[in-house]
């Protein structure tokens, strides 16, 4: 039996390919939107893989520096290297900042971080580590910074000294590296004017500037300038141990809310991400609705132009499968060329969204079921008008 | 007869009750195979009726039909596969002859015993033969839109008489074309009548064509009466 549908495609394959680049455009889109969401959480696992670290141990009743504001005073870290179980344990400090170089902004989230300790970017694809105690940063990729390229943080002048990959904050900004002392310098930095009212008015302070008393303004002075909060603490627990067993005594002893790589990546993905994930998640409904409306309306416009023809098919004899069957491959031809013009525009848009896109190959063949699935469904009204064409239309009235 | 269509009473009434119409009263037509009849009326005589029941799209209200030695109709279907019956039994010729147009000339023809369903070769092979009967062979390949008027109609009858049916009803197939072409098709259709046995129903209004018939039907208030026409050479 001859194919009616390829025949009726190459025919007027013209029509068909333009149709299908248009409907494709809105695969690619589509597509697109979904590779956003699996970015987004591939940025929350890269930045837990990341991190080195086996356990957070973050300010109590809080869900920790990803999702909410978490701060720990910087010599907890010591009370914990001295748990069962644990073989390092580092500080660490977040903040998401603008990042002056030259005359340009970069958002990033600069990570406060000790050398050698859980927190360091595990790996460079250029430069070194930091080693300086002061003023050195490593920089992700994604901020365009190069090599010895000096970079401002609140008042501060850095050098980059490495470049790495991946490493983005859970809202997909890259992460600048800089010593800890730096960091929590920068997070509690007042600018100069700021800092002369403050000393002015402690000065003027008769309780913390007490004739008697030398060298108490002073200490009352210092102990304002100096930021001693970090917002977490990372921690690598021994082989042997399990990250449940390391936790549970840290939580009762130190009162300290700690989260294991599965709980925390529960707060990112479910938490942290939900909403913008739902966000998607709802223009990949509409799109959906959207593509499908398409379909079903261009196989219809189509059918009803061929009424005739269907007419005097089935005034010969054709049977009614016979005409369902080759609308639905029209139908399922049209979603192939969409898909398949979808496919290459998602990633052709790729590179070109600012933060990271990741397609699937799992989730292009299901996008390809749902194309498929999508298209025989359109069909149906299509094919609905067809089989209610009179075989008497061919003869007239 | 053996072959050819007999119809014996047959009515068609639409509606019920006061409002119903008989749009066939009494139509009495008995057409041998290798014969072509001409079927004349004015509008709204009932000619589409009658065609629509000769060819099996609507149901009769009564009489009897038979086809060959088969009866098809008697005061209900006797066969229950009308859409079989109509691609093995009847073939249609119609006023345009609404090829199907994504499909070359070859498989226009080949579509209907492939519908039936022979093989693609064999299909094609029949419809070579049929074209080669038309002198069209050298079209083959051609779509339908590259045909002229003339030879579309040639390629509608190629595909009316392809399965060999013993009926072929044909709606005004000479209306769009010239006094040559129309008598050239109504000289094809007596050839093929004469070659594949086929009983041709042949409903016009073309003068042209009414005086080569050798019998006519005319049907007037759904009332068919039967007529010897002038059979004119051609």
């Amino acid at each position: 039996m001859i194919s009616l549908a390829g025949r009726d495609i190459l025919q007027s394959w013209s029509k068909f390919v333009f149709t299908g680049m248009g409907l494709g455009l809105l695969i690619g889109v589509t597509m697109s939107m979904a590779g956003i969401y699996r970015g987004m959480v591939d940025d929350a696992n890269a930045l837990l893989s990341n991190s080195g670290a086996d356990l957070w141990v973050v300010q109590k009743d809080t869900l920790g520096p990803y999702a909410e504001s978490s701060s720990l005073y910087d010599d907890a870290y010591r009370d914990i290297l001295g748990m069962p179980g644990v073989a390092k344990a580092a500080n660490i400090t977040y903040l998401t900042m603008q990042v002056r170089q030259g005359q340009q902004d970069v958002r990033a989230m600069v990570v406060g971080i000790l050398p050698d300790g859980p927190g360091e970017p595990p790996y460079l694809v250029a430069g070194r580590q930091i080693t300086r105690g002061h003023y050195e940063a490593v920089a992700d990729m994604a901020t365009k910074f190069n090599i010895g390229e000096r970079i401002q943080i609140r008042r501060n002048q850095y050098t980059v000294v490495g470049l790495t990959r991946r490493m983005v904050s859970s809202g997909g900004d890259p992460m600048v590296f800089v010593p800890l002392k730096d960091a929590q310098e920068a997070q509690f930095l007042k600018d100069n004017d700021a800092i002369i009212a403050q000393r002015q008015r402690t000065a003027a302070n008769p309780a913390l500037n007490r004739p008697g008393v030398p060298g108490l303004l002073e200490a009352v002075i210092a102990s304002q300038s100096q930021n001693s909060n970090v917002n977490a603490v990372l921690v690598q627990i021994k082989p042997g141990f399990t990250p449940e067993e390391v936790a549970e005594p840290i939580r009762r002893w130190q009162h300290l809310q700690v989260y294991t790589s599965t709980q925390m990546k529960e707060i990112l993905v479910a938490k942290l991400i939900a909403t913008s994930a739902r966000q998607i998640g709802m223009f990949l409904v509409i799109l959906t609705i959207v593509s499908g409306a398409i379909v079903a309306f261009i196989i219809y416009t189509m059918t009803l132009g061929k009424i005739r023809e269907i007419a005097v098919l089935k005034l010969i004899g054709t049977r009614n499968r016979t005409i369902a069957s080759m609308i639905m491959q029209q139908s399922v031809a049209l979603g192939i060329i969409g898909f398949v013009v979808g496919k290459i525009v998602a990633s052709f848009l790729v590179p070109i969204f600012p933060k990271f896109v990741l397609l699937l190959p799992g989730d292009a063949f299901r996008a390809f079921i749902v194309v498929v699935v999508i298209c025989v469904l359109a069909s149906l009204l299509a094919i609905h008008a067809a089989l209610k064409v009179d075989p008497a239309d061919a003869i007239g009235a | 007869m053996t072959k050819g269509i007999r119809l014996e009473g047959v009515r068609k009434r639409y509606g019920s009750g006061e409002t119903a119409v008989d749009a066939l009263k009494i139509v009495n037509m008995e057409v041998a195979a290798g014969e072509v009849v001409g079927l004349i009326g004015p509008s709204g005589s009932g000619k589409s009726t009658l065609l629509k029941c000769l060819g099996a799209i609507i149901e009769p209200s009564g009489g009897k039909m038979t086809i060959g030695d088969t009866t098809i109709y008697d005061q209900g279907w006797k066969i229950k596969d009308l859409r079989a019956l109509r691609r093995d039994n009847i073939g249609f010729i119609f006023q345009a002859p609404y090829l199907i147009p994504f499909l070359d000339v070859i498989d226009n023809i080949a579509l209907l015993p492939m519908l039936a369903g022979g093989p693609n070769g064999k299909s094609r092979e029949s419809a070579l033969e049929m074209l080669a009967a038309l002198d069209m062979s050298h079209r083959a390949k051609a779509m339908p839109a590259h045909l002229s008027g003339g030879e579309q109609q040639r390629v509608a009858i190629a595909r009316a008489l392809v399965n060999r049916p013993p009926v072929v009803l044909a709606d005004e197939p000479t209306a769009p074309l010239d006094s040559e072409r129309a008598l050239a098709v109504i000289r094809i259709l007596n050839q093929m009548a004469r070659q594949y046995e086929t009983a041709i129903i042949v409903v016009t209004h073309d003068e042209k064509i009414i005086p080569t018939f050798k019998r006519i039907y005319h049907i007037r208030d759904g009332v068919t009466y039967e007529e010897a026409g002038e059979g004119r050479e051609y």
